[in-house]
């Protein structure tokens, strides 16, 4: 590369506004890209990595300012040039793909029409002719029915499309430079493959510059030319991806690999008795049959895995369980007693014995209650505590969840960490004293070193109470991790299910086989023999 | 469409419905008043034997389901009845002032309307500048002084000034243009009053979105401000700002009173107003029953308007 990069960084600082003062996000980056090169950025979040793309862009979101540092960009200083100028840039020379494809099309707007912006905008083509390069860049990307598919709205294409279309969206005015904000991160691994493949194709084709920004090591290895690390707005190391990957020198880089070490000890199938029975479970919304004759067990002191892409019945299956959905057909059992269908009609100390923890820990706390009215609430319900008695009972869980109870039971959910919400998710849950918890996806919007912390935790909480878990995930490197049993599931059926060893165990099922070949590796050359393999 | 022409069935039976009940309310109501019709025909001068005949002439002894019917089926067809002070079809008391009230309405809302979403529009645009204070500060002092007052500082500097008529005397031979202009002051007091609710419903409305992330795309596209405004916005923006332009709208018709009091505007508030003095409820009942049927209806209209401006309940699946 002999040529002059086309972006460089200098020095950067990045602020946003917290209250009256101004806190540092980017903290001194340096950053080279030259033409054709594919950059990847890592970290957690927090770490700044959109904030350093989009200010790759000359762009600061509301409430953040570039406050010092130079930003070139073919030559062109984004810090002091005009915001006009920046205008005439953006979307022609340098183009953003972001990680919520489905929030990021404008719901009112058609896709082609979303597509033919930027080239309009920018007078590189006419109406018909962005058209017509439409249809042939969603050829490219690989997208079903490329002819008719820019002619539906945003909410009428599922996601990983929508990713795919907004990638071509990006490549409309051919820019030299493409920021992809995490751009598979909220795909199943399965989509992800497809839109990984599209993205590098095309960038390879035209001779793109990127910068990919995501934390998933395995996906940036496949991506990325060179690799940049971020810890809280610093640089951490940069090297090739090769050399990364083999030869880390930090510590932190080293700490984001072995993230994917933790496994629970293999235990022989179960031979007692199930706590839960899954019987025969068809279950619907409306008209439309989510779950089809679904049966599975769940045993004491051991975690079932339910694995499958969005849309399989996951979800609908903790529905039926928990009987917020009561099914079509089929039954739960308890201890061997079928339970009535609907919550409503259950006892007091059936609904006390199976306890949920959801997703998105920021919504499934109550904003307004302190965690000691959050942690107490169940205790008294279920368990008829007061005063003294719930105090400490309150204070015991969150010992137990490790989080030191004289400075945190009276603070309120917007107080704590992703990952400290999603303990007191867990508090919550263990209050009633529970003998099955429901894991919906508990980890699924954390980073992966939290990921790992919230993972020992069940796993320790697990053997200390012989608690069962029934565990949804599409994550199967958090399956290999903590899993007994395994049910895969897809389209509402069970494709395959048994002890983890059976599962993962060749010969499977072709969809767990599709499932489990999709995992990103961290081998660089992944990817590549992947398509290769699957393609003969 | 054909999921649009069910929802306006749908909603088209629902706004009926809603107009019976409001109707069995509004004659409920004049039900419960003391006295009836025919000692409030007859006043003081009224004797049992001449309150007995004049019950029985009007029918005033059936059950009252029967006389709700009747009166029902009428107005369905037209037909309010007599008024009681005048003697005169009720119907033709009302066709010319309604015809009057809905100029002035239409007549608001052609200046407010458009005012209030440019406006709102340029707030949003601006937002936090000093066209932004000033318009929102502008609209909500009109907003917050009573209709009287607005009109009168119109009149005081409009009318005594000689620009404008403070009296409205419309004939039917009135010409269009004469129309417009004896009309101006109350059209310009209303616009007043109703402008600061839609242009501030606009602004928030486009503001609330600012945040999304479609919007940030659009800007990275390189997108302009007034069109990050106008195509990425605004359409998404648009159900809340109908909604609240069918309120005011409604609120034009039915909410008058003061204004044509004010400039002696011949409309239906006025009409209302003189009935009640006079105590001829049988006008009174048909007036409210058409301002119920005019919320009704725009608030019809305001519901499939905004469904027609959302792709995601216009195309489904």
């Amino acid at each position: 590369m002999t040529d002059s990069p086309l972006l460089t960084i200098r020095d950067l600082y990045v602020e946003g506004r917290a209250g009256e003062d101004w806190l540092p996000i980017i903290k001194g980056i340096d950053l080279t890209l030259h033409r054709g090169e594919v950059l990847g950025l890592i970290g957690e979040s927090g770490a700044g990595k959109s904030t350093l793309g989009l200010a790759a862009m000359g762009f600061a979101r509301d409430g953040c300012r570039i406050s010092r540092g130079e930003i070139r960009f073919d030559g062109i200083d984004l810090r002091t040039t005009s915001e006009r100028a920046k205008r005439k840039l953006r979307g022609r020379r340098i183009a953003y793909v972001a990680q919520s494809a489905a929030a990021s099309f404008n719901p009112a707007h058609k896709l082609i029409d979303q597509y033919a912006e930027a080239p309009l905008l920018h007078g590189v083509m006419a109406r018909e002719q962005a058209r017509h390069d439409a249809i042939e860049l969603y050829d490219k990307m690989r997208l079903p029915n490329p002819q008719e598919i820019g002619f539906r709205y945003p909410h009428q294409v599922s996601g990983g499309q929508l990713q795919r279309a907004m990638t071509a969206m990006a490549m409309a005015c051919r820019p030299d430079l493409i920021i992809f904000d995490e751009p598979t991160t909220a795909l199943d691994v399965t989509t992800q493959i497809e839109v990984l493949a599209a993205i590098r194709d095309i960038v390879r084709q035209f001779g793109t510059a990127a910068i990919y920004i995501t934390h998933d090591l395995a996906v940036v290895a496949q991506m990325a030319d060179r690799i940049k690390i971020l810890l809280r707005g610093e640089q951490v190391e940069e090297a090739d991806t090769r050399t990364m990957l083999a030869a880390p020198r930090e510590d932190y880089t080293k700490s984001l690999w072995a993230v994917r070490s933790f496994a629970r000890a293999e235990q022989p199938a179960a031979t007692d008795d199930p706590i839960i029975s899954v019987r025969g479970v068809t279950a619907a919304y409306g008209k439309t049959t989510v779950l089809q004759d679904v049966s599975f067990d769940i045993h004491a002191g051991r975690t079932v895995a339910v694995v499958g892409e969005s849309g399989s019945g996951k979800s609908t299956a903790a529905r039926v369980i928990t009987g917020l959905l009561p099914p079509v057909a089929g039954e739960i059992l308890l201890d061997g007693t079928a339970l009535p269908p609907d919550y409503r009609a259950r006892t007091r100390d059936q609904l006390r014995q199976c306890q949920m923890i959801y997703q998105m820990a920021d919504t499934a706390l109550n904003p307004k209650l302190t965690l000691r009215e959050i942690i107490g609430r169940p205790a008294e319900m279920y368990l008829g505590l007061h005063g003294r008695a719930l105090r400490d009972r309150v204070r015991a869980l969150l010992e137990m969840i490790e989080l030191e109870p004289d400075s945190y039971i009276d603070r309120l959910p917007s107080e704590l960490s992703g990952g400290q919400k999603q303990r007191i998710g867990i508090a919550r849950a263990l209050a009633a004293d529970p003998r099955l918890i429901i894991c919906d996806e508990v980890t699924s919007a954390l980073d992966q070193i939290v990921q790992e912390g919230i993972l020992r935790l069940l796993d320790k909480l697990q053997s200390e109470l012989g608690l069962a878990y029934m565990f949804i995930t599409h994550d199967l490197a958090t399956v290999r991790a903590i899993a007994d049993d395994v049910v895969v599931m897809k389209q509402g059926r069970i494709v395959e299910q048994g002890t983890k060893a059976q599962v993962f165990a060749p010969p499977h099922a072709p969809y767990t086989d599709l499932l489990l070949s999709s995992v990103p590796e961290m081998d660089p050359d992944w990817l590549s023999n992947l398509l290769k393999a699957r393609s003969v | 469409m054909h999921a649009v022409l069910i929802m306006i069935a749908q909603r088209l039976a629902l706004g009926a419905l809603t107009l019976i009940v409001v109707s069995i309310v509004i004659f409920s109501a004049t039900e419960l008043l003391p006295g009836d019709l025919a000692s409030a025909i007859l006043g003081q001068s009224a004797t049992p034997e001449t309150l007995a005949a004049l019950r029985a002439q009007l029918g005033l002894n059936d059950p009252a389901p029967v006389r709700y019917w009747a009166w029902l089926t009428g107005a369905l067809q037209g037909d309010f009845g007599v008024s009681l002070a005048t003697r005169r079809p009720i119907a033709d008391m009302i066709e010319q002032r309604l015809g009057n009230t809905l100029f002035l309405a239409l007549y608001a809302a052609a200046l407010a309307v458009p005012l209030a979403l440019v406006l709102g529009i340029l707030a949003a645009l601006w937002r936090n500048s000093i066209f932004d204070r000033v318009a929102n500060a502008g609209a909500l002092s009109a907003i917050s002084f009573p209709e009287f007052f607005i009109a009168y500082i119109l009149v005081l500097w409009l009318a005594q000034t000689g620009y404008f008529p403070s009296m409205v005397r419309l004939t039917p031979v009135t010409s269009f243009p004469d129309k417009l202009y004896m009309s101006f002051l109350p059209a310009l007091t209303l616009t007043l009053v109703v402008t600061a609710h839609m242009m501030r419903m606009t602004r928030a409305a486009i503001i609330n979105l600012m945040a999304q992330p479609y919007i940030e795309m659009a800007r990275l596209k390189g997108a302009s401000p007034l069109r990050i405004v106008l195509r990425h916005a605004l359409p998404n923006a648009l159900a809340p700002i109908i909604n609240v332009i069918a309120l005011n709208l409604a609120y034009l018709i039915t909410g008058v009173v003061v204004v044509e009091v004010v400039f002696v505007y011949p409309g239906l508030g006025q009409l209302m107003v003189d009935s009640v003095a006079k105590r001829d409820i049988a006008v009174v009942q048909a007036i409210a029953l058409i301002f119920a049927s005019a919320y009704v209806l725009l608030n019809l209209t305001a519901d499939v308007l905004s469904t027609l401006t959302n792709p995601r309940l216009m195309k489904r699946g």
